[in-house]
């Protein structure tokens, strides 16, 4: 007859505030509307009902970056649109994540060439790389849960923010 | 009231931003940024208003150039087919279809009669694919959010059809020069059958959600209306040029891969405006529905056969054959390490492809990699328009246009 | 069907040696010879002529033949809604001078396009009401698609080389 079996019958639950932080953070973490090319039809594809991203809490996008805390590069960046990303990055509150979603946005893809730049990571720093051209919406949601348990073990005082990046 | 002035142009944003920077105060200019939840892809528009009025607009594109023409130019012939598919991202077949025909005139090359069906059945499965995304996405900007989720539904279905040709549900590069990449599975005939005879229904649920709609009719009728000598001014094509009135549908003024034999209408409408070519376009779905059902009927009727071409010097022999065959080995290793070398000499095929009229011009100096390629891309023609469409409208009725313009962002940057 | 050799006859008959007949696009279109600074006047003739009414400007492109005086080539494919049938005007550009008179006054389609081949390839189209860039950014040197700029390919990265490819790769910090 432990503390925790009367804490429970009481309808009181122990754990630490870095848990119930992060708890917060991965159920409701808002993407920023933000697609480029083909990946974003695959985004909306993994955001309708066959895939439904709602039950990871993505129901909304927001169009704001201001409002939003994670950026799914979803398409091929190209040299005229790097200085636009780096602005919405920039406007994005802490804490935020990426996501590069599609193999433009992990290392150029298939366009080897002058226009694009060979991985969003030039511009941003990325916390998931989702491999596919375009990645299946189970691939995306993949990448999502990985971002989930990396924001589960991270520490609230801020300096050891795990910043290595998770390849799907 | 600032006068509009309503001549013919294009403008570009320097020409709006030039003089406001220079003083003009009797309008502002705003911009609507490469992000913005409702341009469909990275489009940045400068907008010169007067009060909600839009004076002038002014599309800014370049966001997504990705230098696929320059890039073709360094990969073979059939290498260069999947550089095709991500122009037009939503259509990816009908891109294949228009640089395929083109290299097959370069080649005269021959296509055997079940590959053309095959063609045009998932080409029409890939126009009603493509409408239903137009459909979700336009009502979504007007805030009609069910109809995108009814019709990802359908597309899932079509796009599962996709994957079970090619193993890709959009980026199939399925055609390539000379016919299929692979046989067409048992099952597809099935599963076809069985989308094309929900597909109506289904159709018949979006139009009773939006059709007949006080709120879409008063948002969308009488709004953006283009007359058609304007719009054959603006090299304006597909579903928007029917919509003024025009009868120019491709498949059926100059076809292509047989379309003269099969039995379809083409919708016309009058009056040019947004709900205009929003009946167009679903009418469209209806005849697709159509065309493919006589497809399906043909190929079921031929039963199995050839699916790419017999010509080894441009498609590759069956595996089975290496084996045993000394000329289907060096063909093999020909086209694997070097590619078939076309006559010197240029060639354009132009396809309808669900956004107007697609042509493909490749120009080859006699090398195993095309020389020249350029795609006439409808949504970068058809984006001339759009001003002469905007002036005069409110600000919120932008939204509504570009959503019925359907242009595709890598169609118009490639 | 309009044929060759009557078009050509009724082109030449208008305007002389300015337009010389050239041997047929491999998918059968007539193709035409323009002299650069004829091509507004042969377009708008083309346009207005009720006989032949090639009413619709369908493609308009530029094309580097390197190592061939003139070096640049406009082509321009004319549609006739009327005949159902395709025509291609081609202008030679040369690389010393490469000016040419604009289309926009005959086919507002013209603008874009003729921005497009300027962007790429440098030709210039006197008269243009809005002559800049479109696809490459505003600051940016050079036409990409000529042929003697190089793709701009970046070296791909396998598990033998890809130390020193990300060591002086310009990943972005925080």
């Amino acid at each position: 007859m432990g503390l925790e079996t009367k804490a429970g019958d009481l309808g009181v639950v122990t754990t630490s505030l870095e848990t119930v932080v992060n708890w917060g953070r991965t159920n409701a973490m808002w993407p920023l509307l933000f697609g480029l090319a083909c990946c974003a039809i695959e985004m909306m594809g993994a955001q309708g009902a066959n895939y439904d991203l709602s039950r990871f809490g993505m129901e909304i996008n927001r169009a704001s970056p201001r409002q939003a805390d994670l950026i799914i590069v979803a398409g091929r960046v190209s040299r005229k649109m790097a200085p636009v990303i780096r602005r919405l990055y920039d406007q994005m509150s802490e804490p935020k994540w990426v996501i590069a979603m599609g193999d433009c946005a992990s290392c150029g893809g298939v366009f080897n060439n002058y226009a694009i730049v060979q991985g969003v990571d030039e511009v941003i720093p990325v916390d998931v790389y989702v491999a596919g051209c375009p990645p299946r919406p189970e691939a995306l949601i993949d990448g999502i849960v990985q971002l989930h348990k990396k924001v589960e073990r991270m520490k609230l005082d801020g300096t050891l923010r795990d910043r290595t990046p998770i390849h799907v | 009231m600032t006068t509009i002035d309503r001549t013919l142009s294009v403008p570009s944003p320097k020409s709006i931003t030039a003089p406001a920077l220079a003083g003009k105060t009797d309008t502002m200019v705003l911009n609507m940024g490469p992000h913005h939840p409702s341009t469909h892809g990275v489009l940045r528009l400068v907008v010169e208003l007067d009060g909600e009025t839009v004076v002038n607009v002014a599309p800014d594109v370049g966001f997504l150039h990705t230098g696929i023409e320059k890039n073709m130019e360094f990969k073979t012939y059939q290498q260069a087919v999947v550089m095709t598919d991500r122009t037009d991202y939503l259509a990816p077949l009908s891109n294949n279809l228009s640089y395929v025909l083109a290299v097959e005139k370069l080649l005269a090359c021959e296509v055997p009669e079940r590959a053309t069906v095959a063609r045009v059945l998932l080409v029409e499965l890939q126009r009603i694919s493509s409408h239903l995304v137009w459909l979700g996405t336009h009502a979504l900007d007007l805030a009609a959010m069910s109809v995108f989720l009814y019709g990802f539904r359908e597309r899932e279905q079509i796009l599962d059809i996709f994957e079970m040709v090619s193993g890709a549900r959009m980026m199939t590069s399925y055609f390539r020069v000379g016919g299929l990449a692979y046989d067409l599975p048992s099952d597809f005939l099935p599963t076809v059958k069985a989308l094309l005879d929900i597909m109506p229904g289904r159709i018949d649920e979006y139009e009773d959600l939006l059709t007949n709609n006080t709120i879409w009719q008063e948002r969308t009728i009488g709004i953006g209306a283009i007359d058609s000598a304007a719009a054959i001014q603006y090299g304006y094509t597909g579903p928007g040029l029917r919509a003024t009135g025009i009868d120019w549908d491709l498949r059926k003024d100059m076809p292509y891969c047989g379309y003269e034999t099969y039995d379809f209408a083409v919708p016309i409408a009058s009056n040019g405006d947004i709900y205009d070519r929003y009946l167009v376009r679903v009418a469209e779905m209806r005849e697709s529905v159509k065309i493919a059902r006589q497809a399906w009927q043909r190929l079921k009727d031929m039963g199995p056969g050839a699916f790419v071409t017999n010509d080894r010097k441009v498609a590759p022999p069956p595996k089975t054959e290496i084996t045993h065959s000394m000329e289907s080995l060096i063909h093999h290793f020909k086209l694997w390490t070097e590619g078939f070398k076309p006559p010197r000499g240029d060639a354009i095929a132009a396809i309808e492809s669900p956004r107007g009229e697609l042509a493909t011009y490749i120009v080859s100096d006699g090398g195993p990699k095309p020389y020249r390629v350029h795609l006439r891309t409808p949504s970068f023609i058809n984006l001339q328009a759009l001003p002469h469409m905007a002036k005069g409208q409110l600000v919120a009725d932008l939204v509504a246009l570009i959503a019925s313009m359907d242009p595709v962002l890598g169609e118009v940057d490639r | 069907m309009i044929d060759h050799e009557t078009l050509l006859a009724r082109l030449q008959a208008t305007f002389g040696d300015a337009v010389t007949s050239a041997p047929a696009m491999r998918s059968g279109e007539s193709v035409f010879h323009v002299a650069s600074d004829r091509i507004a006047d042969v377009a708008l003739w083309l346009r207005d002529d009720s006989e032949f009414a090639f009413t619709f400007l369908e493609n308009l492109c530029g094309v580097d033949y390197l190592g061939r005086t003139p070096r640049f080539e406009v082509v321009y494919h004319l549609l006739s809604m009327k005949h159902r049938q395709r025509i291609c005007l081609k202008v030679g550009v040369a690389e010393a001078k490469p000016h040419l008179p604009t289309l926009t006054g005959v086919w507002q389609t013209a603008n874009y396009q003729e921005r497009e081949a300027y962007d790429m390839f440098g030709i210039v189209f006197d008269g243009h009401p809005n002559p800049e860039r479109i696809l490459m950014p505003d600051d940016w040197h050079g036409h990409p698609q000529r042929k003697d700029v190089p793709l701009g390919y970046e070296e791909v990265a396998f598990s033998i080389n890809d130390e020193q490819i990300y060591a002086r790769k310009p990943f972005a910090q925080e």
